[in-house]
């Protein structure tokens, strides 16, 4: 008998949660058709809307993905359970907050040495046979690796996931130069194949819920739109994703770390993609930020413990990947690309976010972003990280995003190399606003704030206005489109009294 | 002892029992305090927006208000956080700086100065969930967060355990942002809003009949967010409880 349970569903077992539909039991008894009774799926919120480099709304697309509740739900619990996850690993190892530490001081030891450990790479990987190739700029990436790709006359390039490439809009230019890209990490893919960007540095499509997948393969691969069974799904994306891996002409990793002293490089994943992309086709190229680099093959176990013990909780990356050089008969080319690094790395207040090594265990603890989704940034990287990074690329762009936080400082103290998140974020603020690129109304309400509170006589008046105004008006007047604090809350109860008449009254000699 | 007294402008505006309440118990612990009446805020809402040039002159009215006090003592983490940890739009003045490293919260300053054995005339029979807010719990450090691998401590829970028949009620995420965060709040009104109902819905699923935090300001917005979907649940300065409030 054929056990297969997308075949035979009935042979999960009960308390299988694959057995039973997110929006409805199965129907045990129904013969041949088990289907369950089913509600239209909630349709997935999109992310920020774009509009060239204008300013991007975070609070506009983070109001949408609340909108739909079942989205919001499943994605704040889906990365807090990885927050909690990441919380017990960390209780496992005693030497947690110094191994924090040695990361942080290895990593700004080597930024403000990046130059030697470079050329010391660079000379160590040429004498492993690795091609290296520099790229200032996205543009000159792009034109590097498809210079590579032409003259191989590869015309098909398998890729394991790389923000980097993401930052560099990698796929787009490949489409423009008539080079098809295929992603090979199952969430990049469907993110690929929902022409949607990445909303998660590990997780791309945790905003996704299944019946979202379910319409993107019946859309894109051919499945069964009511299907939404995850390892159906799993499997129709393998069998239709495999053959265009054993027919690529090239594959495409990012890394990791790069170490100085062996001129070699790691990559880490859960899925064996990047293994996939490097040694089905004899061509390899690694696109590799310049800020990845450590300087000894030691100091690789700072990291690897505290990667992915960070990232989803669990005590190591199911592949870690050490590459070395071509294998026989094959080609490795690695571009290090700076795009916009070096400039960052001469940011008094922001250089430290190099240290970042994408683990996203800054936005699996972020309130703010579980509940917005990370298409709400609008930009390459989101959450916390992406807050104090992305104003860098583009100022006015991603002018919003450092006033998306609360300042609650917990991406701070779960980032596994010590950068001062909420900290950056807060300077950002005082950044955008010297720099003019804050809204006007901002500006205004900010100007009244400051003569009220630094005159005392105005502020006093100011004050028993509030609480009579709170006491006497209609619930009309204070409950409109004006006041945003009171669209979804109450306003506080006037008091009797304010601190200050009570005083007077009560303590009352006047000074 | 002389302290001055800091009652951060909502306070004023909408809480003054948390104020009275404040007063009384370092009162009642033998302080001698005095409140400042031109005293009015700590610049924090500009700061947090980035308008850091327009905090200059408050920064200097709060040093006038304040210079020459032993202690500056308020009911409010943030408020405090603003002046230890930032307060820099003015020129950092040997007396700036004086009245910047005397400025305590509450919580910290009864814990860590006045160091009270009990509080005999307080009585708190109820099952309170504690609100460790993000200012007091990540900079002033009241407590230690579940992110860092340190040993437990916590200082308000410290005091809290001297109050006769009180009960605590632990939510699932203590340490979760509840969504105040200043210009936040209204800047980013729906995630802001949706953070308190999950704050407080979560207190209630603990079963909590108070929430008690050190910070009036996430209570101001937890309460709002807890009226407005209809969390039967209320809300208590630490103070308020410390000071003997029967409910």
């Amino acid at each position: 008998m054929n056990n297969d349970p997308i075949l035979h569903p009935e042979l999960l077992a009960h308390d299988d949660p694959d057995a039973i539909y997110r929006d409805g039991r199965r129907l045990d008894h129904a013969e041949g058709t088990s289907q369950p009774l089913r509600v239209p799926p909630e349709k997935q919120p999109r992310g920020a809307k774009i509009r060239g480099g204008r300013p991007v709304d975070q609070a506009e697309a983070a109001a949408r993905f609340i909108a739909a509740p079942e989205h919001e739900k499943m994605h704040d619990e889906r990365l807090w359970d990885l927050r909690q996850k990441r919380d017990r690993e960390m209780h496992g190892i005693p030497e947690w907050e110094e191994l924090r530490s040695l990361a942080s001081a290895i990593k700004e030891h080597t930024l403000t040495h990046l130059d030697e450990y470079l050329e010391q790479f660079e000379a160590n990987a040429r004498s492993n046979d690795i091609h290296v190739h520099w790229a200032r700029d996205a543009a000159e990436h792009n034109r590097i690796v498809h210079g590579i790709l032409r003259d191989h006359g590869a015309k098909s390039l398998i890729k394991s996931k790389s923000m980097l490439t993401e930052e560099c809009g990698l796929r787009p230019y490949m489409a423009s130069v008539g080079i098809e890209v295929i992603e090979t990490d199952l969430g990049e893919r469907i993110q690929q194949l929902d022409n949607e960007d990445p909303s998660h540095v590990v997780v791309p499509a945790v905003h996704k819920l299944r019946t979202d997948v379910a319409e993107v393969f019946a859309r894109t691969i051919g499945t069964d739109p009511d299907n939404s069974n995850v390892h159906y799904l799993a499997e129709a994306q393998r069998e239709s994703n495999r053959p265009l891996i054993l027919a690529a002409d090239a594959g495409m990793t990012g890394a990791n770390f790069v170490v100085a002293e062996t001129g070699t490089f790691v990559v880490c994943t859960n899925e064996g993609n990047a293994d996939l992309s490097a040694n089905v086709p004899k061509l390899h190229i690694a696109s590799i930020g310049i800020e990845k680099i450590i300087p000894r093959l030691e100091h690789l176990a700072v990291f690897v413990r505290l990667l992915s013990r960070s990232a989803l909780g669990s005590p190591i990356t199911q592949y870690t990947s050490h590459f070395r050089g071509p294998r026989e008969g094959g080609e490795m080319h690695i571009v290090l690309v700076d795009n916009g690094r070096s400039e960052r790395l001469g940011m008094e207040e922001f250089w430290t976010s190099l240290k970042c090594i994408r683990c996203g265990a800054c936005m699996n603890t972020c309130p703010v972003y579980r509940r917005s989704g990370g298409l709400s940034y609008g930009a390459t990287y989101s959450g916390p990280i992406g807050l104090i990074i992305d104003p860098t690329f583009n100022a006015r762009k991603y002018s919003s995003l450092p006033f998306a936080s609360t300042l609650n400082g917990s991406c701070s103290n779960v980032c596994p190399v010590k950068i001062n998140i909420h900290e950056q974020i807060y300077a950002w603020r005082r950044e955008l606003v010297k720099q003019n690129e804050v809204p006007f109304v901002k500006k205004a309400a900010m100007k009244i704030a400051a003569e009220l509170l630094s005159r005392p006589a105005a502020y006093r008046a100011a004050i028993a206005a509030a609480d009579t105004a709170l006491a006497h008006l209609p619930r009309f007047v204070i409950y409109n489109g004006l006041n945003a604090w009171g669209k979804h809350r109450e306003v506080p109860h006037p008091p009797k009294q304010t601190f200050h008449s009570w005083y007077q009254s009560n303590r009352g000699e006047r000074k | 002892m002389r302290i001055g007294l800091f009652i951060p402008c909502y306070i004023d505006a909408f809480f003054p029992e948390v104020g009275i309440a404040t007063l009384e118990l370092l009162e009642r612990l033998g302080c001698e305090v005095v409140y400042p009446r031109d005293q009015t805020c700590c610049a924090q809402p500009m700061a947090n927006s980035g308008f850091n040039d327009d905090c200059a002159a408050t920064e200097a009215l709060f040093v006038r208000n304040f210079s020459g006090f032993d202690y500056v003592v308020a009911p409010s983490g943030s408020c405090v956080h603003h002046v230890r940890d930032n307060f820099d739009a003015i020129e950092q003045t040997g007396e700036v700086k004086d009245v910047r490293t005397r400025t305590y919260e509450i919580v910290e300053f009864l814990h860590d100065i006045v160091k009270p054995d009990g509080f005999p005339w307080a009585r708190f029979p109820h099952r309170v969930g504690l609100h460790n807010s993000c200012g007091t719990l990540r900079r002033l450090r009241h407590a230690a967060p579940s992110e860092l691998h340190e040993p437990y401590f916590s200082k308000p829970m410290d005091l809290l355990s001297k109050v006769a028949g009180i009960e605590f009620v632990m939510p699932s995420r203590p340490d979760e942002c509840c969504g105040f965060g200043g210009t936040f709040s209204v800047f980013e009104e729906v995630v802001s809003t949706k953070m308190g109902y999950d704050k407080v819905s979560d207190h209630a699923r603990a079963g909590a009949e108070y929430i008690v935090s050190a910070d009036t300001s996430c209570l101001m917005h937890q309460q709002g967010c807890a009226e407005r979907i209809g969390v039967p649940i209320k809300f208590i300065h630490i103070a308020q409880i410390l000071n003997g409030a029967s409910a």
